[in-house]
């Protein structure tokens, strides 16, 4: 970045966009020009640098997360070229865990948040509905680590999981009703009783900490 | 001669009772042991007119010397059993209290009939028989069937709290004993540093499994669940290790004074009997699962294997001493994972309840024993010594609980509240391990033995009634948070899911977590271990289980609810597929239904249930007979027009289990016999017939004999009400069909093969689309009702 104050004076900025605290704000930093490889901005390709994000199930889903621009708050659909460390930030502040101290309402507007961004990478093409066939996609995305199940068993799953969905969202359908897709509010149902808390978070902190606990 | 036990036996008992008396036959001394006079026993039972001064050969004699040990024993068990039984007929009582009130309120009163009528009791408890025989059986339970995903996810917290909890309150309460006794009023002045700490390690050893029933029934969340869960595990293995070690040191320095270097041998000590015996339980878990893996032509031995290879790992590390108890729970913890893959289902049915059988019998036996002693002679009341300790434990608890989980919370992610210290602190609740620990005390270190024993169990019976009573009533004032986890698919994707996220955002931050921890361990574990351990090695995913099991849970729920009829779907649209199912051989036909029996009733568990006392209980035995009266009223029909499918079992079955897995392996062709199990319910032998649904050799996935599966898509939801319902009556018509008594098949294999997706409209005939398996297919040929059509078993391929 350029002259240490006015990096102070960004730093504070992000602090307050973003919620992170400076230290992590550097750390972060450090971070985003490993993977950028001293540029200002990452894009697509630089993510192939993590190896161990390889063997990820869902590695395309989550880079694709990073570009989306619903989650970028910076539009209603499509993919950015590439983002900046601000935009870097914004995404990771999706994973900041929820502060139980804060009140009741903020406490719910940042699991909606988040579960937001979930949402955002079930709905791929952006209508706003997860369909049928943007779930299957997940699923044998998920299952596509083991060689050993068909891809008829990711079907069924996911069509066993819209049927749920459908009975949770809707409940009883008259006979000639049709189950569009999951809307956001609808996946706010699901996730109702899931504690989001504490699975979606990751713990910003030394590079070199082992977490043990949870 | 002694009285009996007064029980539903008792008529019996007083009858024989009454002729000893009256044939004044072998006498029974008062003697301890049956062993007292082993020339004078074989005589006078079997009355030879030998050189014995018997006169005459009696008609009817009565030995009850001779059989007095096991049978008080088998009295008492069956006691506490019936006891048990009342406890859960009646509605209130499991809630009120936990079960181990009842079995030291039983104990009490046995203890009472023994002391009033001066029988002597038996012996059953002496310090090898409680190390060596029953000990065991209930670490190995809790060890076996601990949930392992949470446990390891809060492995950290667990260790901490659990081995430095231990320690603190041992040593606090020790020291703190050490202290009153020093004041000369109460007249404990004999009693030395050694002898408190001794006592404090002892004390300080929590029973909290009572406990954990309460809270499974107030639902409280997980992590406070894991906490106590973990605690009972590893407490019992800290407190005996620590105990042995104090032994030792008063067995060395008698009079003498205690070195550093002796202390701190003692910690090195500590650290290598933990390690040492997890290592030893490690090796032998996987030895037995390596073993397991070949046992599939003699899977009556399972059970054994897995038992013994436990049990040995625990005298092994005993040998060496090292911890056995961590030995046994380690040993279990490895093993489970790949002998429940490995062993066929009746085997693994048969060490679950085995597993709880031996636990619970010496659990049993222990609270007797507990409640035999404590009415006695053997008390010594010092009031001093006892109010201390039941202060101390209860401020040491305190202070451990709250300074320790004040520190790990800075680490946690996922802070402990206040209330679930509160909650944690408050389940303290000593139990049977203390007393056992306490009563084999050897007297001569430790003269003022009866005064611990005392102190022990009013400490117990305090913590277990009072505690063990208003915790239930705590939690839910409280409000302590609560789990929400219920099964669905949809939960597990998004936890999946989000845990791949999780990894994937912390690899892209650089950051090492425990998940990374865990991914790690299960690619060496998928990588090496599992083709070593495992059978045939099929990963299995928990998506797919779950998967499965709902779907039997919710095809059972069709069946009992009453199927719709077999209405016309709409034509599919673009989406859908038709699904084409060649004809099956006979055999698979009887496999398949096998399989599928197999899977509707024998769904393993996979939630956190950890109930000490039951086991799950397994899918109402009302649903079979309904499904089952169902299937044969049709079976008669289809029979009467011909559909007839043979029957019986052919010989030479193997018993290998259902692994909720796709039949297409890349097996070579040949058969592949995947034999499913059946057993409980309708009494019938469990012996199944080989199964040979795998007789093609598969290339690729999509050749499963072209099967193709229908899928509804969402747009065609049509039924009402249940999402699950779909194509489920095309389900219940091959179970009907499958008619014949005492198989009851939902449907055959479910639908892990091969997806074709071809459209193919041409050949239905009616076996098609049966959705083998599918639950999801939809019943899209309308009129077909459930007796005219073939089943589609009765295709081959």
């Amino acid at each position: 970045m350029g002259a240490t104050h006015s990096a102070s004076e960004e730093v504070r900025e992000l602090e307050g966009k973003t919620g992170f605290s400076s230290d992590q704000i550097e750390q972060l930093h450090r971070r985003f020009k490993h993977l950028s490889g001293d540029q200002p901005t990452i894009r697509k390709e630089n993510f192939n640098n993590i190896p161990d994000l390889e063997l990820n199930p869902i590695r395309s889903k989550i880079v694709r997360a990073f570009f989306d621009n619903r989650n970028l708050r910076k539009g209603p659909s499509g993919l950015a070229d590439e983002i900046n460390f601000e935009d870097f930030l914004t995404i990771m502040s999706y994973f900041r865990p929820i502060d139980t101290t804060m009140d009741e309402e903020r406490v719910q507007l940042c699991r909606k948040e988040k579960l937001r961004f979930l949402f955002h990478m079930y709905d791929s093409d952006s209508d706003g509905r997860i369909t049928l066939e943007e779930y299957r996609n997940v699923v044998e995305e998920l299952l596509s680590g083991n060689p050993h199940i068909e891809k008829g068993s990711a079907r069924s799953i996911a069509d066993g999981a819209m049927m749920e969905a459908a009975s949770v969202c809707v409940g009883r359908m008259e006979p000639d009703q049709v189950y569009e897709g999951i809307t956001f509010d609808d996946f706010l149902k699901i996730w109702q009783g899931i504690d989001i808390e504490t699975k979606m978070h990751v713990r910003f902190l030394n590079m070199e900490t082992i977490a043990l606990c949870h | 001669m002694g009285l009996q036990m007064l029980v539903p036996f008792g008529p019996w008992s007083w009858l024989f009772f009454l002729v000893a008396l009256k044939c004044g036959g072998a006498s029974s001394d008062l003697n301890e042991s049956t062993n007292a006079s082993p020339q004078h026993e074989p005589d006078v039972r079997f009355a030879a007119a030998g050189s014995e001064p018997a006169e005459t050969v009696s008609v009817f004699a009565l030995d009850y010397d001779y059989v007095q040990i096991p049978y008080e024993v088998t009295l008492w068990i069956l006691l506490a059993s019936l006891a048990k039984i009342g406890f859960h007929l009646s509605h209130r009582l499991p809630g009120l209290m936990p079960e181990s009130c009842l079995l030291i309120l039983v104990g009490a009163l046995v203890g009472a009939i023994i002391f009033g009528t001066d029988h002597k009791s038996p012996p059953v408890m002496d310090s090898s028989i409680y190390f060596l025989y029953l000990l065991p059986p209930i670490v190995l339970e809790g060890g076996y069937f601990m949930p392992t995903r949470p446990f390891f996810e809060n492995i950290g917290s667990i260790l901490w709290w659990a081995g430095l909890g231990a320690l603190i309150n041992a040593f606090g309460i020790g020291l703190s004993l050490y202290l009153v006794c020093q004041v000369q009023a109460f007249g404990l002045s004999d009693v030395n540093l050694l002898h408190n700490l001794l006592f404090g390690s002892l004390i300080s050893a929590v029973d909290p499994v009572a406990v954990l029933a309460v809270f499974e029934e107030a639902r409280v969340n997980q992590q406070l669940y894991m906490m106590i869960f973990g605690e009972a595990l590893l407490n019992d293995g800290i407190s005996v290790v620590l105990y042995n070690i104090l032994i030792a040191f008063t067995k060395m320095h008698k009079f003498e004074d205690i070195e550093p270097v002796d202390i701190l041998a003692g910690c090195a000590r500590f650290i290598i009997v933990g390690c040492g015996g997890v290592f030893f339980g490690v090796i032998f878990g996987f030895i037995s699962a390596f073993i397991t893996r070949f046992t599939q032509n003699i899977s009556a031995i399972e059970p054994l294997i897995v038992f013994m290879f436990s049990y040995l790992s625990y005298l092994v590390a005993e040998t060496l001493y090292l911890s056995g108890i961590l030995a046994i729970t380690a040993c279990a913890v490895t093993m489970k994972k790949y002998v429940e893959e490995n062993v066929s289902q009746t085997s693994y049915t048969t060490i679950k309840y085995f597993m709880k059988m031996l636990s619970s019998v010496s659990e049993t036996l222990i609270f007797m024993f507990m409640g035999v002693s404590t009415v006695g002679k053997n008390h010594e009341w010092n009031w001093a010594f006892v109010c201390f300790t039941l202060a101390f434990c209860q401020i040491w608890r305190a202070i451990s609980v709250f300074a320790l989980f004040y520190i790990s919370n800075q680490f946690r992610t996922f802070p402990f509240s206040i209330k679930d210290q509160c909650i944690i602190f408050y389940s303290g609740v000593r139990g049977a391990g203390s007393f056992s620990l306490a009563f084999l005390l050897p007297l001569s270190l430790f003269p003022r033995k009866k005064m611990f024993v005392t102190a022990t169990l009013v400490v117990i019976y305090f913590t277990v009634f009072i505690q063990g009573i208003t915790i239930g009533p705590l939690v839910r004032y409280l409000d302590v948070r609560k789990t929400n986890k219920k099964e669905s698919i949809n939960e597990e994707l998004h936890t999946r899911l989000m845990d791949h996220l999780k990894a994937g955002i912390e690899d892209v931050c650089g950051q090492w977590s425990h998940y990374q921890v865990r991914d790690k361990f299960k690619k060496f574990d998928h990588k090496y271990l599992r083709k070593i351990l495992i059978r045939e090695n099929l990963p299995k995913s928990s998506i797919v289980s779950l998967y499965k099991k709902l779907e039997m849970k919710q095809a059972i729920e069709m069946a009992e609810t009453g199927i719709l009829s077999s209405t016309a779907f709409s034509m599919p649209h673009q989406a859908q597929r038709i699904q084409e199912t060649k004809r099956l051989s006979p055999e698979d036909v009887e496999s398949m239904r096998d399989i599928l029996t197999h899977n509707m009733y024998q769904v393993r568990q996979r939630t956190l249930s950890y109930n000490k006392y039951n086991l799950k209980p397994q899918t109402s035995e009302k649903q079979a007979k309904e499904i089952l009266i169902r299937r044969q009223n049709t079976f008669r029909e289809s029979a009467r027009k011909g559909h007839s499918l043979p029957w019986g079992k052919p010989a030479g079955t193997r018993n290998i289990r259902y692994l909720s897995f796709p039949y297409s392996r890349p097996q070579p062709a040949g058969r592949d016999v995947r034999v499913a199990e059946f057993t409980d319910h309708d009494g019938s032998d469990a012996e199944v017939p080989t199964i040979m649904f795998n007789t093609h050799s598969p290339t690729g996935s999509l050749q499963e004999g072209q099967r193709t599966q229908e899928i509804i898509p969402m747009k065609n939801l049509h039924r009402g009400g249940k999402p699950a319902h779909l194509g489920y009556q095309r389900n219940r018509a091959q179970e009907e069909q499958l008619g014949g008594g005492r198989r009851v098949v939902l449907r055959p294999k479910p639908l892990f093969h091969a997806v074709d997706e071809d459209f193919e409209s041409g050949e239905e005939s009616e076996e098609e689309a049966s959705a083998i398996g599918s639950r999801w297919s939809a019943e899209h040929r309308p009129g077909r009702d459930l007796q005219g059509s073939h089943s589609p078993l009765l295709q081959s391929k």
